[in-house]
Order: structure tokens, then sequence, then C-alpha cells
């Protein structure tokens, strides 16, 4: 008995320590990627470093705003293509789809996200790149760019967004439906004045977990972005030309060249992954505290 | 449960509910249609179904993309897909020639190596989050304050993008720990990716568990140890077994992780120390490096069959534990 007694305790101890292994491995995710970063922050320093439009490591330039500029930019195409997409297709599988058809687009959906990025980034190479050089006859349109990558991008988050985003409004209590219908509202009204605005906080989640996993992707976007680092500027008169430039994102900034990087152009590297993980950082709590602040009474 | 079980057929009820809504004109007089006449209502009626319609065309929208990838990726790569195509190593060059062999068995290796790292650590974290440090609910002292900083290193360790945890695991295991591109190096790296999934997915699987298995084991006289090892573990191991087979997956599909940490060789690695070249790492070489699109297509189509067979074998053991615990 006592000796099974201090085996509970013994293993209590290892699991407690297996349960802080997360947080101890992004604290030294923190740590080894800020360290590294420090020389680049240092010789480079911070201000042309991030505000820098420049970026050629073979003479010694390293201002990585044009790779923020790119993420975000992928990341806003990537959003208006997929967003309305993503919601109507979560409120029809909450709302309005039998559930036997619910049966299959849902595994559908599910499916879609387990796909290997690689995948979605070679589906582009050969079929939307070719496609978009060829419908848009704009001279320097190349296909590899900015909306390529963001229409890659918004297949890859149409998942994650529609997945959370039906969670949150079939979380909406019956109660406020049955009020609504009570009170005689069609379906399209309870819909549009009832569910969706008691749902907010969790689509508003949804979305900006999608904005979080757009920020991150890497290997999709090496693949159609083109990777030019140059400021993305419009091609033409029109400004919506500028999506046809070619762009690189800070994921794929890191992921090209950190292999053969030495000394400065490597820590400018990790320079480049501390904005990054900031990044992340940032969204992904804004999506924790909105998730955290849905409560129905 | 009970409240699942209620929350389905009272949503069955709605939906009949809701159909009378949709399909008859409202006919009592509420604030809102009382200025409705029969034309009002015609309209309303009118409006619903036009949106309800964009609805429908988004879903089928999002089915299409679905079937437009995978068909398109399966019917192009089912072209060169053959026994030879499996079995034969690639030979490189910017033809891109030979098959896809040691890319296989090199992802194997991962897969394994990765899966044995963080499965016991991601189940132990789980094991200690469900069933110690419950107690610990409202209590004060140092202990609350670990178990609620380990469930923010979960939450934010789920956060991170692939590529960070690349460039953690170059710096650290590759150049720090002198593991050089290597097996040792990637799988380390793809363990720190896959644990919190791990770890989530263990916690549901334990927390449904009925209170009634760890009350009557305790009641025998067993220490918690003895009652986790041998009346909870085993109950939730359906569940737990869906957290590994969904890591499986990540681990197939992960390409940024090892396009830093893992070298890119396409011989097999000889050792633990030796680097190689996943499936998936090979569809991004082929497709960038080589004109041999075709054979890109063909490893892509297989690794969207490993993950249709992978959600089908999620799919298919959650089905059973649901029916097995009557749900």
């Amino acid at each position: 008995m006592n000796k099974a007694y201090i085996a509970d305790r013994a293993v209590r101890v290892i699991l407690l320590f297996a349960a802080l292994l997360s947080i101890i491995i992004v604290f030294m995710i923190g740590l080894f990627i800020f360290k590294e970063s420090l020389p680049a922050f240092r010789e480079v320093g911070a201000t042309s470093l991030i505000l820098g439009s420049t970026w050629r490591p073979s003479q010694e330039q390293y201002g990585i705003l044009t790779m923020i500029v790119g993420s975000l930019l992928v990341t806003v195409g990537a959003i208006v293509l997929g967003v309305p997409l993503a919601l109507g297709a979560a409120i029809l599988l909450a709302e309005i789809a039998p559930g036997r058809v619910r049966g299959i687009i849902r595994p559908a959906v599910e499916l879609l996200a387990g796909i290997p990025s690689v995948v979605y980034g070679l589906f582009g190479m050969v079929v939307l790149v070719p496609f978009i050089r060829a419908v848009i006859p704009v001279k320097g349109n190349f296909g590899f760019g900015l909306l390529s990558a963001s229409m890659v991008l918004a297949i890859m988050i149409l998942p994650t967004i529609t997945n959370i985003a039906e969670d949150a409004i079939r979380a909406v209590p019956k109660e406020y439906k049955e009020g609504s219908f009570a009170l005689g509202s069609t379906h399209l009204q309870t819909i549009v004045h009832t569910i969706l605005p008691a749902a907010r906080s969790g689509i508003v989640a949804a979305i900006i977990l999608g904005i979080g996993r757009a920020i991150g992707e890497t290997m999709a976007m090496i693949m159609v972005i083109g990777n030019a680092v140059e400021f993305p500027l419009p091609l033409n008169a029109n400004p919506l030309t500028l999506f046809l430039r070619s762009a690189r994102t800070l994921t794929g900034n890191i992921a090209v060249e950190i292999n053969y990087a030495t000394g400065i152009h490597a820590s400018a590297l990790f320079a480049t992954g501390v904005v990054l993980f900031i990044l992340i950082i940032i969204v992904n709590s804004t999506a924790r505290i909105l998730v955290r602040g849905e409560h129905y009474g | 449960m009970d409240n699942q079980e209620t929350n389905a057929s009272f949503s069955r009820r709605l939906f009949s509910l809701q159909h009378v809504v949709d399909e008859t004109p409202i006919i009592a007089e509420t604030p809102r249609a009382s200025i409705g006449s029969q034309e009002a209502i015609v309209r309303k009626q009118l409006t619903q179904k036009i949106v309800f319609g964009l609805f429908w065309l988004t879903g089928l929208l999002a089915v299409a993309v679905l079937i437009g990838v995978v068909g398109y990726l399966l019917v192009q790569g089912a072209q060169v897909i053959s026994l030879d195509f499996l079995l034969t190593p690639p030979q490189g060059g910017l033809e891109g020639k030979g098959g896809i062999s040691t890319t296989i068995i090199t992802t194997l290796y991962l897969v394994i190596l990765t899966i044995a790292i963080a499965t016991p650590l991601g189940v132990g974290a789980a094991v200690y989050l469900v069933e110690y440090a419950g107690e610990m609910h409202g209590r004060r002292g140092l202990v609350p304050v670990l178990v609620s900083i380990a469930r923010l290193g979960v939450e934010t360790l789920a956060g991170v993008p692939s590529i960070i945890f690349g460039l953690f695991g170059y710096v650290l295991f590759v150049l720090y720990m002198r593991f050089g591109f290597s097996l040792l190096a990637a799988s380390l790296s793809g363990a720190c990716l896959i644990l919190p999934v791990i770890i989530r997915t263990s916690e549901e699987a334990l927390k449904s568990v009925p209170k009634s298995y760890r009350e009557g084991s305790l009641a025998l006289g067993t220490t918690q140890l003895q009652m986790i090892w041998t009346v909870v573990l085993p109950a939730a191991l359906p569940g737990i077994i869906t957290g590994i087979v969904l890591s499986v997956g990540r681990v197939f599909s992960e390409t940024a992780v090892f396009y830093v940490t893992l070298g890119g060789s396409y011989r097999i690695p000889t050792s633990l120390l030796s680097g190689g070249r996943t499936m998936a790492l090979h569809v991004y070489y082929l497709a960038m490096d080589t004109r041999a699109f075709d054979k890109a297509m063909g490893t892509a189509a297989i690794l969207i069959l490993i993950i249709i067979i992978i959600n089908a074998i999620i799919n298919y053991i959650t089905h059973r534990v649901s029916v097995s615990l009557g749900r």
C-alpha cells in the first residue's frame, strides 16, 4: 500500500512536468528565436529592419517591410475571397441544410482541412496560376502573385472558419430562435436579426483564427506567390492590378533562405520570425479573448 | 450526455417547427406582421428564398472546391501511379526521373519517431490536466498557478505557425545540439508541433469517461494512479487513438517544419542522424525544382488518398465509441 502511494506521488510529479512541457517549449521558442535575432537588431537597428523596404542580403540590406506588406496583402485577399464563402457555408450547415445534406458537406469540409498545404500549392501552380495568366490580359501578369496566393489561401482557411463559425451558430440557445419565430419573423429574419448577432463573437473569433492560419501558411505561399522581394505596386492605372504582382511573405522569407544563410543574414531571418511570432500571438490572443467572452445567460 | 440527447431531439422538433414557419404565411397579428399585407408576406418569402439560394450556392461551392482540388489531382496523379512508381527510388535531376519509394520509407520513419516522442508526453500532460489538476480547482498555492500556466502553454503552442517550429528546430536541434539535418532533429521539431493536438484530443477522451468509473475504482481501495492506469486510460483509449491518428495525418501533411530540419536528400536515411525527404517534401521539390509536374501530382494523389483513409479511420473510431457509450 505504501509503495503504491509513493508511486502515485512520483507519477504525479512526472506528469506535472509533461503538462508544463508545452509552456516550456513556447518559452524556449521565444527565447531562441529572440536571442538569434539580437545581432540583426543590434547591427541593422530595429527601425531599419522592420521599416526598411529593401531586402538584399548580398549588399547587407535587411528590411522586412516588403514581406510584412506581402503577408498582410495576401491575408486581406484571402479574407475577402474566403470569408463570405465560409460564413455562407456555416449558416447553411447550421441553420438551413437538412441533416442528410449536412452529413455530406461537413465531412467534405473536414477533409479539406486535412489536405497537406503543398497539395494546395501544387494545385495553385498547375491550375490557378496558368488560369490567371490566361484570363487577365495585363502586361506583367505572370500568374504567380498575390491573387493566386490569395485564392489558394482562401481555400485553405475555408474549413477553419466554416467549422468554428458553424459551432458558434449552433451554440445560440434555442429559446432565442423560438422567441423570434413566435414574434412572427421569417426564418431569414431570425437568422439575420437574432442568431447571427448572438453568435457574433464566435464568428469573429473564427475569422481571426482563419487570419492566424493565413499569416502562418508557408509552403503553399512559396509555390504560388512568386517570392519577389520588391514592393508590390499596381501594374497599371488600375490599383487592383497590385494583386497580380509577385510578392513574398514573412513565412516564405524564412523558409526560402534559412538553410544557407549565415551571420547577420541568418539573424535577420530570425528577426523575421520574431515579427511573425508576435503577429500570430496578437491575432490568436484576440481570438481567445473573444471566445472566452462568449456567454449566454 | 443526457443534455446532448435532449438537444438532438429538441432540434429535431424545432426543425419541424421551422418547416412550418418557412412555408406558411404569417397569420397572427404581430407588431412586425401587422403592416404585412398579403403582398408584403409574399415579398418576404421571396427574399428568403433568394437569400437561402445564395447560402446553398456557397455550400455547394465549398464542396465543388473540394471535388475540384481532390478530383483534379487524383485524376491527373492516377496517370503516373503504378507499382513501379511506388517501388523505385527517385533519381533527381531536372526531369525528376524515378519513383517515390525512398520518400515513402522516410515518411514512415518520421511518422513513427515523431509519434513515439510526442504520444507519451502528450497523453501524460492530458492525464495530469484532467485527472490531477481537476481537484486543484479553487485552491491556492503554487500548483494551481502552474496548472493554469500549463493550459495557457497548450493553447499558445497550438496556434504557433509551423515555420516557427521549423526555425526553432533548426536553431536548437540542427545547430546547437549538432544533430544536423536529420530524422532526429526533424522528429523532435515535429513532436513539438503535434504535442498540442495529442494533449487536446486526449483531454477530451479522458473527460468523456464517466465519473462513476473513477468512483467505483477508488471505492475498491485503489490509488489514483492505479485507477488511471487500469480504469480510466482503457476507457479513454479509443479517443486517445483518434488523437494519435490525427497527429499521424499532421506529420504526413507537414512540410514547412521538415523543409528546414530534414535536409531533403532523397536517399533512405541510414541512421537517426541522417537526413531525408518525406512525400510532402518530394511534392514540393518536384514542383519547384523539376519539370516533373505529373510526378508531383502522382505523389500528391497518394498523399490525398492517405488523408482520406486517415479521416475514415477517425470517423470509424468516433462512431464506434459513440455507439458503445450509447450516445
